[in-house]
């Protein structure tokens, strides 16, 4: 058998599409959610796409964390549902104080693509058990609100409880905190990054094949399980 | 009775007689407003039509049109039951005064275009141009423009998959701004923009109508700029992509509900353009209740709610039966929907508001059968004297040193530069199809995933060469867009064009435009394209100083299977570079003689159709058969930019003779030539001596320097510092140099 991940599509979605791609390719069954919706179809697992959901109106992923559909998220989340959060889904996630922290106008003040360089600092997630820790993985970055902040505190606490997931390594794009791209919540279960790993499937149309890994895990934990 | 205000509404005399003949009284003021915004050059094409009619009176025979000229944009055959429509268009003025808005509403008009036909817009591209790249106001509108493309297309969802970037001083007060998108479909899904079926409903729906870009054609389009006058802000268009990525989504859920009879975007000219181009292209009859269309200002006269140019909307023909599961997809994506009017008997397009009748009028006369005029032409009284000043009077470099420091300055001039700066800021992998992206020679996008099936698209206009021979120049970059879709190794199917010159008024504009258009409508035809569609810019101009004609030229391909894809850059070792094609001292136009010397004079370089299409065809067949590494066309900079720029792509250099004048070899613009690497030149070679097309054995790929024997050692480090730091050093740092923020820099609680 394999596992029903599940791309919630809100107004504004644009990576919707491409993280359905990645879960077929990883070999799981793509599910469509709808954010208006209360009903996760009895997915196994949840990727909040990239996008500007809203239009990143009021700020980015504000809105869409009032969504009908993440309330069954949330709820879902706390039960140990797997949630990816790419980008404007990480936005999502941290508006919906399911990770720490925020996402602020990068530091250049642009929007920046770019193939950017991740070191894996945590690979005993859900979505990161392919990985090796340590490991330099190529995946690109496009976004104008990526610069990661939080409180000192917060910062400190992240690292040292190693719930920093992935770093950006030879150049940040951002300005982001610590170099921090994503972050990971203390079960595991819940991951959120700036960059696309949906984006780095195939060499053929991406930087490389190194985000698979990410798809690949949840599939192997959920399918093992 | 007063007389009405058509002078100031841009009409000429006797185009307001002729409003008068048509409807046998005085138009009514929003009657007079409607003629006005249709009948300027921006939607008539009034000055243009007898011209671009050689487009069609020329085309080649081609079974792969399937919607020719005329609607909003040509469609094309790419194979297996799928259609492609693309098309380019300017928001050249409009950038001028609101650089960001300008752009950013340039890409959603466009993006509404292909949508239109029925089409899931798949990519969009962006050719530019602005004033000297170190001028003050280049440093107001570069990253407004850049921002503003960027801003629309990412949050829409298209990849930007490349373009153009060039300065020159005549684009100062003039700006061009050129944006192509390209849509995808099966052939049943092609929709057309007809109003027809007598009962059928007219649905206004996406954004409400405000008092924004009123009159944007006919003032901004329109018009010369003048030093003197009222800020011309207000004629600006305000874009949402947000609402434009609800309006794509919501239309593509309604053509697959099979759900409209006719659609029409509205761009310029607002509804009075949609309504009258739907109502005159079917049977000629509509009605609109013009108090029914939401508003966002609630004191906009009808006059004003019928020429807004507000963003973001469209018009559909719905049957009655069907209204209630249209409006129910609306709903579904929060797209406001209205029903505004229906489609009649007869051949009147009516307006009612507050209970009058405030327009009634033939539509044909509103749309289609506006003013023609055939204007004064006369060649350029300068144009002898610049083509007898030949570059071959200018200063070659004599030594080695000299050649390397020539090299380095075309590589980092604004022009040859490395466009990262730009192109970073623009999302490539949405829809995760993009096999090939800027800074390609063309953008290579897939369109079946099963099969692989995909198309090429480039976007090329050298001004130089069309300055010193519009004729020839408009060919040159038509052949050089061709070369750029053949190097990936697509074969070229279609031709789009954006033509952007001065003011049709003065007779040598005139002539650069007829000769352009001449020599568009000649090369197609030997090389079997047909011209899809196209827009023209005209007044391109401040005061009486035209911009060099620039007929920007896109070129569609089709690849079989994207796999088999030729890239640009090189990435391995020791592989042999080959050059395609032959070498003249041909220096007219060229990036050297205006790099070095700021000259521009001659002739540009001479073209043979003929062996374009040879190579062409070579390029095909060699990538089809996995023969070739890389390939990369030679065009401005001649061979010195291309090594350079295939060298710096992935850090790979080479060693490389050049035989004869070493100046000529790399500086020369000779057309019809590509660099290529192979692991198998002996397999290249005997396919291209059977194809006809000549090849010199360049060298071979390695090491961390351009090594041209006995020429020049560029280390690539020193290459790429010079050829990487221009942009970044006029327009701002660039983001790679940001680095760790210390802590205590932003806010913390």
């Amino acid at each position: 058998m394999t596992a029903r991940i599940g791309v919630v599509t809100f107004p504004g979605s644009l990576d919707d599409r491409d993280a359905l791609r990645a879960v077929r390719v990883a070999g799981a069954e793509p599910v469509s959610l709808w954010h208006g919706d209360h009903d996760l179809r009895s997915v196994d697992a949840v990727v909040l796409p990239g996008g500007f959901s809203y239009g990143d109106y009021l700020r980015a992923g504000a809105i869409a964390s009032f969504a009908p559909i993440m309330v069954e998220v949330v709820a879902a989340a706390g039960k140990g549902l797997p949630v990816l959060g790419i980008c404007n889904g990480f936005q999502v996630l941290c508006e919906a104080g399911l990770l720490p922290g925020a996402l602020i106008r990068n530091a250049g003040l642009h929007f920046v693509c770019r193939d950017q360089r991740l070191r894996v600092e945590s690979a005993d997630t859900a979505w990161t058990s392919e990985y090796a820790a340590g490991a330099e993985i190529v995946v690109p970055v496009k976004n104008g609100e990526g610069r990661y902040v939080a409180h000192e505190a917060t910062l400190d606490e992240l690292e040292a409880t190693g719930r920093v997931a992935f770093r950006y390594v030879g150049g940040n794009p951002n300005g982001a905190l610590r170099d921090i791209a994503g972050i990971r919540n203390e079960a595991g279960n819940v991951v959120g990054l700036m960059p696309h790993p949906e984006h780095a499937i195939d060499p053929l149309t991406g930087p490389s094949a190194d985000g698979l890994g990410m798809f690949v895990s949840v599939l192997k934990q959920l399918t093992a399980a | 009775m007063t007389e009405q205000p058509y002078a100031e509404l841009g009409l000429k005399d006797d185009e307001y007689a002729r409003i008068c003949d048509i409807l046998g009284r005085r138009p009514t003021d929003t009657e007079l407003a409607m003629y006005s915004v249709m009948w300027s050059e921006h939607c008539s094409y009034k000055s243009s039509k007898v011209h671009l009619r050689q487009f069609g009176d020329k085309a080649p025979e081609t079974d792969v049109l399937l919607v020719g000229m005329g609607e909003n944009a040509g469609v094309v055959d790419v194979g297996d039951g799928l259609a492609v429509t693309f098309k380019v268009e300017s928001h050249n003025h409009p950038s001028y005064v609101e650089p960001y808005q300008g752009a950013a509403t340039g890409v959603g008009g466009i993006v509404r275009d292909i949508l239109t036909m029925g089409a899931r817009p798949v990519a969009v591209m962006d050719s530019l141009r602005f004033g000297r790249a170190d001028a003050p106001d280049t440093a107001r509108v570069l990253p407004g423009v850049v921002a503003g493309v960027g801003g629309y297309g990412n949050c829409l969802g298209l990849p930007n998959i490349g373009g153009e970037l060039l300065f020159d001083d005549c684009y100062a007060g003039n700006p061009l701004v050129n944006a192509l998108c390209v849509g995808v479909m099966k052939h049943e899904d092609v929709r057309l923009a007809k109003a027809e079926g007598v009962g059928n409903k007219v649905i206004l729906f996406g954004a409400r109508t405000g008092g924004d870009g009123i009159g944007g054609v006919s003032v901004l389009a329109s018009e010369t700029f003048d030093a003197e006058g009222p800020a011309k802000r207000p004629s600006v268009q305000v874009g949402d992509p947000f609402t434009e990525k609800l309006l794509i989504e919501a239309c593509l859920e309604i053509f697959a509900a099979d759900l409209v009879t006719g659609i029409q975007d509205l761009g310029g000219a607002g509804l009075s353009c949609a309504t009258s181009e739907l109502a005159s292209a079917g049977t000629g009859g509509m009605h609109v209740d013009l108090d029914t269309v939401p508003l966002r200002d609630s004191t906009l006269t009808p006059a004003e709610i019928l020429m807004s140019e507000s963003q973001e909307r469209m018009c559909a023909i719905v049957e009655p039966a069907k209204v209630e599961q249209f409006l129910a997809v609306c709903r579904k994506w929060d797209v406001l929907a209205t029903v505004i009017g229906e489609v009649t008997d007869g051949d009147r397009l009516t307006v009612d508001w507050h209970g009058e009748r405030i327009v009634d009028v033939p539509p044909r006369t509103v749309a289609h059968e506006g003013p023609v005029y055939d204007r004064p032409m006369a060649r350029p009284q300068y144009l002898d004297a610049l083509q007898a000043d030949d570059p071959a009077r200018l200063p070659r470099p004599s030594t080695p040193a000299e050649l390397q420091a020539h090299w380095l300055a075309v590589v980092a001039s604004p022009d040859g530069a490395d466009k990262t700066w730009v192109t970073e800021q623009y999302d490539r992998y949405v829809r995760g199809n993009t096999v090939l992206a800027q800074p390609e020679d063309a953008g290579v996008v897939r369109i079946d995933e099963e099969t692989h099936r995909g198309i090429a698209l480039a976007l090329d206009g050298n001004a130089r060469y069309a300055r010193l021979d519009p004729y020839a120049g408009a060919q040159l970059n038509l052949a050089e867009a061709y070369r750029n879709v053949a190097v990936s190794g697509a074969r070229p199917l279609a031709v789009t064009n954006c033509l952007n010159f001065g003011s049709p008024e003065e007779p040598e504009v005139m002539w650069q435009f007829a000769e352009a258009v001449r020599g568009l409508a000649d090369a197609c035809g030997v090389l079997g394209l047909p011209v899809t569609g196209g827009n023209v810019s005209l007044y391109n101009q401040t005061g009486d100083v035209a911009i060099n004609p620039t007929p920007v030229i896109g070129v569609l391909g089709v690849h079989d299977d994207v796999r088999q894809r030729v890239p640009s850059g090189w990435r391995t070792p020791g592989e042999t570079v080959l050059l395609l094609g032959a070498t003249r001292a041909e220096l007219g136009g060229s990036a050297w003689a205006s790099v070095v010397h700021g000259h521009l004079g001659g002739r540009p370089p001479a073209l043979d159709l003929e062996a374009e299409r040879k190579l062409a065809d070579l390029l095909g067949a060699l990538a089809r058969e996995g023969q070739l590494t890389s390939a990369h066309d030679l065009s401005d900079g001649g061979l010195a930019q291309a090594l350079a720029e295939s060298a710096l792509r992935y850090g790979v250099g080479a060693r490389l003779s050049v035989g004869g004048d070493p100046f000529v070899a790399l500086f020369s613009e000779s057309t019809g030539r590509v660099v290529v690497t192979t692991s198998d030149p002996d397999a290249v070679r005997t396919t291209a001596d059977w194809a006809g097309v000549p090849v010199t054995e360049l060298g071979t790929t390695g090491g961390d320097a351009l090594v041209v024997d006995g020429v020049a050692e560029l280390p690539l480090s020193e290459l790429r510092a010079a050829w990487s730091a221009t942009l970044p050093a006029l327009f701002g740092t660039p983001e790679a140099t940001v680095g760790t923020v210390p802590a205590g820099t932003v806010p913390t609680s």
